[in-house]
């Protein structure tokens, strides 16, 4: 038995596609090898599977994604984890939502700030900081988007500068991509 | 500026902005955005998604966002489809209104697209493959679409 997931949660779901992923026994060389599957490495998620469909974009999504989410300097990872979580719950995508709540939770030592945004939504009580990333990331998320020079402002106020900012456009941007993939593609189910 | 990519340009983000320093630090990602957008704008197999569709569907996605600039820079590449960069044309005259209906739904109603919206393109002869290259381009757009609109703000008050 599956259930489909629709409640914020940071206990990780499965991932069940809704389509049919690439069968690995089909799979051309080009995606065997953006999917880096070697004879002692076959393990490969079905989410990953699935956007092997494209594996032109995959080629490509996999090394941004890993830059925008850990190259070093600027924003600390939990901050960024923060945006990519404010993404994720303004479109309501529950696996992106427990996969960052959870590293958030990791990075902080600390469930603290994310019960809270899973118990209270928007008006959580944070704080200044926390508030201002996650207000901002929620604004820049919206279709349109409606982030304005008083969100940027109250980030700088926060004590932000140029370099942390620009990381956290980065990390919430790139979850209005990963949201599109996961939340469109596939269902957050517990498998009983 | 060290890079030309449509994202900085579009954000009108130059080498006196307030960004600017920030930026050349990561310029690996712009690198990469600009990669991205070659990727799914006009991929090597493009499907059932021929290349100007491709940049028809960019610039429409664009404009229901409200990002008139970058979706002009779309709409140049779209030939023959070019009337469904307008959000207002709903794409049954192409015989592609399902895809319309569902690439609106994905960019601006995200969080209500469901089990049955995938099933809608299955239903209509689209296949797995094709239904993962238009969630790529979306999904593409989403994120590039909002780093201009970020990088705008951050320059208006980092001046």
């Amino acid at each position: 038995m599956t259930r489909v997931i629709t409640k914020f949660t940071r206990n990780v779901p499965h991932w069940q596609p809704r389509l049919k992923p690439v069968d690995l026994e089909e799979a051309s060389q080009e995606q065997l090898d953006a999917l880096k599957v070697t004879p002692s490495n076959t393990k490969v998620s079905e989410y990953v599977l699935t956007l092997a469909h494209d594996v032109e974009s995959l080629k490509v999504r996999s090394p941004l994604f890993n830059a925008i989410m850990y190259d070093e300097g600027g924003m600390s990872r939990s901050e960024r984890e923060l945006g990519a979580l404010g993404a994720s719950m303004v479109n309501h995508c529950i696996y992106c939502a427990a996969v960052h709540a959870a590293r958030h939770a990791q990075l902080e030592k600390s469930t603290d700030v994310t019960d809270k945004l899973f118990r209270d939504g928007a008006r959580a009580d944070l704080s200044p900081r926390d508030r201002a990333i996650f207000d901002f990331a929620v604004a820049l998320s919206e279709a349109p988007p409606r982030v304005g020079q008083e969100h940027v402002a109250a980030l700088r106020d926060a004590g932000l500068d140029e370099a942390e900012v620009l990381d956290l456009i980065l990390s919430s941007a790139l979850f209005g991509w990963a949201n599109r993939l996961m939340h469109v593609l596939g269902d957050p189910v517990r498998v009983s | 500026m060290a890079q030309d990519t449509t994202a900085l340009r579009v954000a009108g983000s130059t080498a006196a902005s307030g960004s600017a320093a920030a930026v050349e630090r990561r310029a690996n990602i712009f690198g990469m955005t600009q990669q991205a957008e070659v990727a799914v704008l006009r991929p090597r197999d493009c499907g059932r998604w021929p290349h100007g569709l491709r940049a028809a569907m960019a610039a429409r996605i664009a404009a229901l966002n409200g990002e008139p600039e970058l979706a002009g820079h779309y709409r140049t590449d779209a030939g023959d489809y070019a009337a469904l960069a307008d959000p207002s044309v709903d794409g049954s005259g192409q015989g592609l209104a399902e895809v319309m209906a569902f690439m609106d739904k994905v960019a601006v109603e995200t969080r209500d697209v469901s089990a049955p919206d995938i099933a809608s393109l299955q239903a209509a002869g689209i296949g797995d493959a094709d239904i993962v290259r238009l969630c790529e381009l979306n999904a593409f757009l989403a994120y590039q679409l909002r780093v201009i609109a970020g990088l705008r703000v951050l320059n208006e008050v980092y001046a």
